[in-house]
């Protein structure tokens, strides 16, 4: 099934009813995203699915034929997002951040804080306390 | 947390008139579960609990998808997501409640793939945008290959999840009229995103008006003996009391009767202090 990942062109055979997340992390080996509740409470495994945050532990891989998928590991890296994350202790144990940086990424620049605690407020986390997240994307 | 998919078997129509002909031919033993935004369906398959094996993706039917006015009814295809609902201007402008009730829903990556027709169609009493399409006289259009139904929403569910949808059927449009009154909704749960409701309840301030509530009962439930009640002028406190006589929620994970009712008291009072002249 073809697809965009990450700007480049994709063809994985996997099982339409497949989720998403594992398609990512067992058949393409992109492990940058991660599995918390499997059930769409915690935004761990947030993607982009044509520019939008999706949960991707509930979205059916049939679901991204010929969509454009984005996932942490396309920033590669340097992204100011990920830079900011680093400098100001948005990052802690980094089980959440993927998540946190592609839904943060979906605001665009210069979110306001309240763009940034409403578009967040899918994606727990149990280390910072969320202000350093806040003040991460908020410096980005 | 992971189940296995290889049973599963997922049939992909490229139409409407495909998927309703594939609803028509396994109809019998075996019959298809529809699935749009997977929302709630994936939360079942990964926690194991998902019985159906045989699935048709309806994702991609943009026909559904579309948002209209037709003269003095808003007709909302089965598809729209929250976020659609958020920000359609149309919407925004005849049904506050209805954007209110979306922005409540799950975080934004749920609200990016859930849709007014898997809320309709999961049927649980917690759903969100279920009392508002209760208080708003909303009517539900089925269609088979056979042809076109039209369901008022006061007649469509049957029972805890159960609802009259026939298994070669899909919801395809809700269909609202036109809303006289100030339009109301809150939702109450443990916290602003993410939350299953704990009591959910829209509001119509109409000469009658129609109040719907959620989490209380098997189903959403429309309040006839509360909203006559106020309707004839009676105080709100006789209206609480009415309200009292006509809910008997229950505890569960989620909740305590005891809390309930009194939150769905208290509701009553906001909604017709909020929305008085």
């Amino acid at each position: 099934m073809r697809f965009t990942l990450n700007g480049a062109g994709a063809d994985v055979a996997a099982h339409p009813m497949a989720r998403l997340l594992d398609v990512l992390r067992e058949d393409c080996g992109l492990t940058g995203t991660k599995e918390g509740c499997g059930e769409g409470e915690c935004g761990a495994c947030t993607v982009l699915v044509d520019g939008a945050p999706v949960c991707a532990c509930l979205v059916p891989f049939a679901q991204v034929r010929g969509a454009d998928v984005q996932t942490i590991e396309g920033l590669g890296g340097d992204h100011a997002l990920q830079r900011a994350f680093a400098t100001h202790g948005g990052a802690q144990c980094g089980i959440c951040t993927p998540g946190m940086i592609m839904a943060a990424l979906a605001l665009g620049d210069s979110p306001s804080l309240d763009e940034i605690r409403h578009g967040l407020a899918g994606n727990l986390c149990r280390c910072t306390g969320y202000e350093a997240i806040f003040r991460s994307v908020e410096q980005a | 947390m992971r189940a296995t998919v290889a049973p599963l078997e997922l049939l992909e129509p490229r139409t409407l008139d495909d998927a309703l002909a594939m609803m028509r031919d396994h109809s019998g033993e075996g019959a298809l579960t529809p699935i749009a935004g997977a929302t709630d369906l994936y939360v079942s398959l990964n926690s194991g609990t998902l019985k159906p094996r045989r699935f048709v993706n309806l994702w991609k039917l943009d026909a559904l998808r579309r948002i209209e006015q037709h003269g003095d009814v808003l007709a909302l295809g089965a598809l729209s997501s929250y976020t659609q609902l958020i920000r359609s201007d149309i919407v925004r402008a005849h049904m506050p409640m209805l954007v209110a009730a979306a922005r409540e829903v799950g975080g934004v990556q749920i609200q990016n793939r859930g849709t007014i027709g898997g809320n309709i169609a999961n049927g649980s009493p917690a759903g969100d945008t279920l009392p508002v399409f209760a208080a708003a006289g909303a009517t539900i259009v089925l269609r088979s290959a056979g042809g076109e139904r039209r369901v008022p929403f006061a007649g469509f569910y049957t029972g805890y999840r159960a609802t009259v949808v026939r298994p070669d059927e899909l919801i395809t449009w809700v269909e609202v009229p036109r809303i006289d009154g100030a339009q109301w909704f809150r939702k109450v749960g443990t916290r602003a995103a993410q939350a299953i409701s704990k009591i959910v309840i829209a509001g119509v301030r109409a000469p009658v008006p129609r109040i719907a509530i959620g989490s209380v009962a098997a189903t959403v439930v429309r309040l006839p003996r509360t909203e006559a009640a106020l309707a004839a002028g009676a105080s709100v406190a006789d209206a609480q009391r009415v309200l009292g006589d006509e809910i008997h929620p229950i505890d569960d994970a989620r909740s305590t009767a005891a809390y309930r009712l009194q939150v769905a008291k208290n509701l009553l009072a906001r909604f017709w202090s909020e929305t008085g002249a």
